[in-house]
């Protein structure tokens, strides 16, 4: 067990991690802080919970989704700005003929995983986050950064299963179009 | 029953967050066996997940 000390730097140096972790579900940066702050806090006081475990980031990350669920839900009971009636939208009417088959085929993407070395990839697929609707961006992120089980996240931002994986799907359909637009099809 | 394109990408999204019951893959199996569209919508939903993932690790 290292003394007390260490163990509180080595938490403050993964600070920076667990504050961009916080902030990609949050998209608040007082939120963020908060939920990170809470996180450090129950990480000092529970350190014997940490003995023997390998990885600190992956202890401390698992704390922090816990302070992020709890911001997410205090942000759920929070109204949304009126005019955002995601119900609205359309369900890709332009991508589909009135058949049900594609109105235009889905390009291939070239060498995807190289992409995921490219910083200016990262930067295009948050500003196509970003863009999401508030409500689809939260459910989305849940399911895919928090990685939580569609269930919980119902629950969380009390919609039906059905609705949660209306908006699940339409945040990938969403997602895709834009990188599509903004990476992927660029020449 | 054959699906249609929309309703495959529905479901494709879909099995990234439920197990899909047995008719379910199967109609999936058989519509994107020959549908190159959905096929690769169906890569680039999984691809998403990947990207979310390394996007937290990024400084």
């Amino acid at each position: 067990m290292p003394p007390a000390a260490d163990f509180r730097s080595q938490i403050e140096a993964l600070r920076p991690y667990l504050l961009r972790f916080a902030t990609l579900q949050l998209r608040d940066a007082a939120a963020a802080e908060d939920a990170v702050q809470e996180a450090l806090l129950a990480a000092l006081a529970g350190e014997a919970g940490f003995a023997g475990r390998a990885n600190l980031r992956t202890w401390l990350t698992g704390i922090l989704k816990h302070k992020i669920v709890d911001a997410v839900r205090r942000q759920a009971r929070e109204p949304l700005i009126p005019q955002e009636t995601e119900d609205g939208l359309q369900d890709f009417d332009a991508l589909f003929e009135r058949n049900g088959h594609w109105a235009e085929r889905p390009a291939a993407w070239a060498d995807p995983d190289g992409a995921l070395e490219q910083r200016q990839f990262f930067r295009a697929l948050e500003l196509c986050l970003e863009r999401l609707p508030a409500r689809t961006a939260r459910a989305f992120m849940m399911r895919e950064h928090l990685g939580l089980e569609t269930p919980e996240i119902c629950k969380e931002l009390d919609v039906t299963p059905t609705h949660c994986w209306v908006m699940l799907y339409r945040a990938r359909m969403t997602l895709r179009e834009c990188l599509q637009t903004t990476w992927f099809g660029k020449e | 029953m054959m699906l249609t394109c929309r309703e495959t990408t529905r479901l494709v999204s879909q099995g990234l967050d439920r197990d899909l019951a047995f008719g379910e893959r199967v109609a999936l199996r058989m519509h994107l066996a020959i549908c190159i569209g959905c096929r690769r919508t169906r890569r680039q939903m999984h691809f998403l997940r990947k990207a979310v993932r390394a996007l937290a690790l990024r400084a």
